[in-house]
């Protein structure tokens, strides 16, 4: 089953003559365990797939089925439910609160979900840990470095029992190597299992994903073939080797 | 890549023998710059011949010979990394030609061209991050050369980006209208 099922969504901003189609009639889907990265010009609409996706907008039109779960006829409170525990997202400016600390701003969204502090924080902790963090734990925003507090986010973000992690331009302005090291961590988080949607405009990152998907005025007008498909086209050749 | 100046740093840290050369380029950037065991011994022969190495033991043949740098190959060396490539002219680009072409020619889907080279040059850029892979692995000398075909690759496709949005505003691109696909399928082959 796709953790994540988007039929036939539009998104449409504003009333004619002045409407604006952000999405037009957009079919996507991503499988657990599969980074997929959507890519697009400014005011493609990628980032109102993103939002759609996430449940933090609805659609005009069209279904979304997390988990196997339509959003259409759950009501607000069950949504809110499961945007806290199933769905984590990670953004360009990274979004955290300035006067937690890390570990308070990684496990806020299982107390918010009602799970005991202690559970929360051990929870937090480990998802700190694995992320290379664990010193960093009891800093605040402030005294993190950009990479650092990018890093809470994912923690933030993977936090729990999440399956469904949604980045829109993870590595905002972080230079090449710690916007790797981000990619990295994402891609690590889907080899445990979540599926992740990237929203990006930089190819670099988008290389990381299992499939990338190519968005223009609203529509998906194209996508590469996925890793399985190419290793089996390439004969689990790599680039570069002699034929 | 300079396999010349390559063999010549390899030698740097002590003589070696041809196929340990080929095995030490090839452990470091083979996956990049694929390199025979020929072209090795054909180099060291031309390196041999402008004094740039010296055989230890020449007597022995092709595998036995023991290759060291000599003060003229150190200096070369030391040159060569200091010098900057000569960057001045623009290479004749094939990518950059054909959507030089497609904006001249009438009923050519430009937009859908571009995509189509986006989608390849995208998908090599994959295979590239793929061979990346685990980073505690990963061979220092791999990971900057598979980097630099990275940002090559990325260059290409934010120039694709640029020149889409300069079409798209430029009044001559405007008058072409799609009447036929001008792209074939493009395998992500590199």
């Amino acid at each position: 089953m796709n953790v994540l099922e988007m039929r036939q969504i539009t998104k449409v901003y504003g009333t004619a003559p002045n409407e604006v189609r952000a999405l037009d009639g957009v079919d996507f889907s991503v499988e657990p365990g599969h980074l997929v990265a959507v890519m697009g010009p400014s005011g493609s609409g990628k980032s109102t797939l993103l939002t759609i996706a996430g449940s933090l907008e609805e659609p005009t039109s069209g279904e979304v089925v997390v988990n196997g779960q339509p959003l259409g006829s759950m009501s607000r409170n069950e949504r809110a439910a499961l945007r806290r525990r199933t769905i984590g997202y990670v953004f360009q400016d990274f979004n955290l609160l300035p006067g937690l600390s890390a570990i308070e701003n990684v496990s806020l969204p299982l107390e918010l979900d009602g799970v005991g502090l202690r559970r929360a924080r051990a929870a937090g902790r480990a998802a700190l840990e694995s992320l290379g963090l664990a010193d960093r734990a009891d800093h605040f925003p402030d005294q993190l470095s950009g990479g650092e507090r990018q890093r809470v986010a994912i923690a933030r973000a993977v936090v729990g029992e999440r399956t469904l992690l949604l980045a829109d331009e993870p590595s905002g302005a972080l230079d090449s190597v710690s916007g790797e090291a981000v990619m990295r961590l994402i891609h690590d988080a889907c080899q445990r299992g979540v599926a992740a949607v990237v929203v990006t405009h930089d190819a670099q990152l988008a290389s990381w994903a299992d499939r990338v998907v190519f968005i223009r005025d609203g529509r998906i007008v194209d996508q590469t073939s996925t890793s399985a498909d190419v290793e089996a086209m390439l004969g689990r050749q790599r680039p570069g080797t002699p034929s | 890549m300079s396999v010349r100046h390559a063999l010549l740093a390899l030698l740097s840290d002590g003589a070696k023998y041809g196929l340990q050369l080929r095995n030490e380029f090839e452990a470091r950037t083979g996956e990049v710059w694929p390199l025979n065991v020929g072209q090795v011994y054909q180099t060291l022969a031309r390196l041999e011949r402008d004094g740039l190495v010296a055989v230890e033991d020449r007597g022995a043949d092709g595998p036995q010979r023991l290759y060291r740098i000599t003060r003229a190959g150190r200096r070369e060396l030391e040159e060569w990394l200091v010098t900057p490539p000569d960057l001045s002219a623009p290479p004749r680009d094939e990518l950059v030609m054909k959507v030089l072409v497609a904006a001249e020619l009438e009923g050519v889907d430009v937009r859908a061209m571009i995509q189509a080279h986006r989608r390849y040059l995208i998908s090599v850029m994959q295979q590239w991050t793929r061979v990346k892979g685990d980073e505690s692995a990963l061979d220092l000398h791999l990971a900057l050369a598979v980097d630099a075909e990275i940002f090559r690759l990325e260059a290409l496709v934010r120039w694709l980006d640029a020149a889409e949005g300069r079409l798209k505003r430029h009044p001559l691109a405007r008058r072409a209208q799609p009447a036929r696909p001008a792209t074939r399928k493009t395998e992500a082959r590199p």
